[in-house]
């Protein structure tokens, strides 16, 4: 956004260099991040999954609260369903893991749109009502038990974690890492090129001026209801990819603990940025760790102060405090040049 | 019957709490036009503080009082040191306030107090009263607590001239500031006020409920369908809302969808008034000018 205009003022050459280093940065680290499994322990590796599976949720979170402006405080409601689906699959239809992931995919979808058709005449607070109540719905309405011999009630359900295929001499946990990360890419490419095009902007007109924006010829309801569906169908899939990789399911891990924890996600990574889903899924997943030694209450204590203080202090995350430094850094530097 | 009107009666018991703290939401929303999400968790951090008195020998009654005092603070600390800072007028980032501020009361109370289930005295006796056994004690007792504050706050909007000027200041900031109203106190006594009546709430319903610090997620739930169906900007409706809510909590629990899917009912009244009348009962219709 800001980087943009100082860079014009710089030579063409550095201008062509700077075009080219996301990209070479975007290799190292897609290299790294394959390479992560072989040098760190089981345990570290299954962590990392979980990052991954955090960062297509958070992704999916800020399609519809950061770009599009409908606030969710219960999409932790469709991490459950897709995690459940997963789950059922397996366990009851013995359904191979890979195949579960798509259907979660397609269910939450489907879910979501439905869900989004209502939204769309709440705006605002109400539709954080709504989708609050939604969320903390979801444990009791999972504990039913018209649908206990489905999700196994309290106990939950618990799946078998998957070995690697073709005969590859991975562990479980490094196969299951590369098979996330994999999703994980493919599904990054999908949004951004979402985000980027006609949908894209789109998204973000109705979000700052609803009513400008459906002057413009931007189908307001298609857009927002399918917002609400891709944005599901995202938090689905990654909750199917979590509960592969915790192996469990349980109505009380989809709390409205869970949906708080990816709005302060998206938050921290950053309102309406791809970049910030990742760095929003290594918060929430490293940060309560760390401060769960001090007390069972602190990583909520984080949570609640770095939301409240994000908001004050930097409303547009960690992806907006590096672009905001870089721009500036790069300002100074071509600031330099002139004078010198 | 018998067990109907028993139903009915224990959801006119719990209505009365839905409706103080749905009071507390509609005061508020009718200052600010935010719904506070933390609400609840204001008023569970303020039963905490009254089990700590009584806990340490503070007779009950005192330690009642005293807890609405610090409620009343804690209202008017959060509007002035919180809120009242925020320039922001996006939706988003005053909801993500309010969760922030939800999160903070609940991890603090765990914290302080732990997260283990605590036993809340109730000041009525036991044993059956008026030679009826529809409502305990508490229950009646609790019925009584929520007339007495809805009786004690209607008086001092209607008669009082702080409770004309908060009034004023909630309707119109700008000609209350010009005839010398000092609005952003207003707010602050209203953030209090509000607080307060959602101590005693806290401070009625833990007895029931027993004290833990996720003991608010339910009632709050509540507190906002009976807010929604009474209208969002009436005091009144909410309050009638709320005795609605409790009893058809109670009712549905006990005969349609069963005691595990009771909180389903909450959310089905919430999104079902949202789409057919947003403006509930007795609730202004909101106009947007293009």
């Amino acid at each position: 956004m800001s980087a943009v205009a100082p860079a014009a003022a710089t030579p063409l050459s550095p201008v062509a260099s700077q075009r080219r280093l996301p990209w070479v940065g975007l290799a190292v680290l897609l290299i790294a991040a394959c390479a992560l499994p072989f040098l760190v322990s089981n345990y570290r590796t299954f962590q990392f999954t979980l990052v991954l599976v955090y960062a297509i949720a958070l992704l999916g979170l800020n399609i519809l609260t950061g770009y599009n402006g409908q606030i969710s405080l219960g999409h932790g409601a469709f991490y459950a369903i897709g995690a459940y689906v997963a789950a059922i699959l397996m366990d009851r239809f013995g359904v191979p893991y890979w195949a579960t992931v798509p259907i979660a995919g397609a269910l939450c979808l489907v879910v979501g749109f439905l869900f989004g058709l209502p939204a769309l005449r709440l705006e605002g607070h109400y539709l954080a009502l709504a989708t609050f109540a939604l969320g903390v719905t979801m444990p009791q309405l999972l504990k039913n038990k018209a649908v206990e011999h489905w999700t196994g009630g309290v106990q939950g359900i618990v799946i078998v974690k998957p070995d690697a295929p073709f005969g590859l001499k991975l562990s479980q946990d490094q196969w299951l890492y590369l098979f996330t990360l994999a999703i994980t890419v493919a599904m990054f490419v999908i949004g951004w090129n979402l985000i980027r095009g006609r949908v894209g902007r789109a998204l973000v007109a109705i979000r700052d001026h609803p009513i400008a924006a459906s002057a413009m010829g931007i189908d307001t309801a298609r857009y927002k209801s399918l917002a609400f569906g891709v944005s599901a169908m995202y938090t689905g899939i990654a909750g199917s990819l979590g509960a592969i990789a915790i192996q469990f399911v349980a109505p009380d891990s989809f709390g409205i603990g869970l949906s708080i924890g990816l709005l302060t996600g998206i938050v921290i990574g950053g309102l309406a940025s791809i970049p910030g889903a990742i760095f929003g899924a290594f918060f929430i997943q490293f940060i309560p760790n760390i401060a769960d030694q001090i007390s069972k209450a602190a990583p909520w204590a984080i949570y609640g102060i770095f939301l409240i203080g994000f908001m004050f202090l930097m409303p547009m995350g960690i992806n907006g405090a590096i672009r905001l430094g870089w721009a500036r850094l790069r300002h100074r530097i071509s600031a330099q040049r002139k004078g010198g | 019957m018998e067990a109907f009107l028993h139903q009915v009666l224990g959801g006119l018991a719990t209505g009365g709490i839905y409706a103080s703290v749905a009071l507390a939401l509609v005061m508020i929303h009718q200052a600010t036009h935010l719904l506070n999400f933390a609400q609840g968790e204001m008023a569970m951090f303020s039963t905490y503080i009254a089990w700590a008195l009584i806990n340490a020998g503070v007779p009950y009654w005192v330690a009642f009082f005293l807890t609405i005092g610090f409620a009343f603070v804690l209202g008017l600390a959060i509007q002035h040191f919180v809120m009242r800072n925020i320039r922001s007028t996006s939706v988003l980032q005053l909801v993500i306030v309010f969760i922030g501020l939800l999160v903070i009361f609940n991890s603090v109370a765990g914290w302080i107090f732990t997260y283990t289930i605590k036993v809340f005295p109730s000041p009525f006796p036991k044993g059956a009263v008026f030679g009826q056994k529809y409502l305990s004690p508490h229950e009646l007792g609790a019925i009584g607590v929520t007339l007495i504050v809805l009786t004690l706050l209607w008086a001092f909007f209607r008669f009082t001239s702080l409770g004309l000027a908060m009034r004023a200041a909630a309707q119109n900031p700008g000609s209350s500031r010009l005839v010398g109203i000092r609005v952003a106190w207003m707010l602050a006594l209203g953030w209090g006020l509000a607080a307060a009546i959602g101590a005693v709430a806290g401070m009625m319903v833990a007895p029931i409920v027993y004290l833990d610090p996720n003991m608010m997620a339910g009632v709050l739930l509540y507190a906002f369908a009976a807010a929604l169906i009474g209208g969002i900007d009436s005091p009144a409706g909410a309050v009638l809302g709320g005795f609605l809510v409790g009893v058809l909590e109670n009712v549905l629990g006990a005969y349609v969808v069963g005691n595990e899917l009771k909180l389903g009912v909450a959310l089905v009244l919430i999104v079902g008034v949202l789409l057919v009348k947003p403006s509930g009962l007795f609730g202004s219709v909101q106009v947007t000018r293009v």
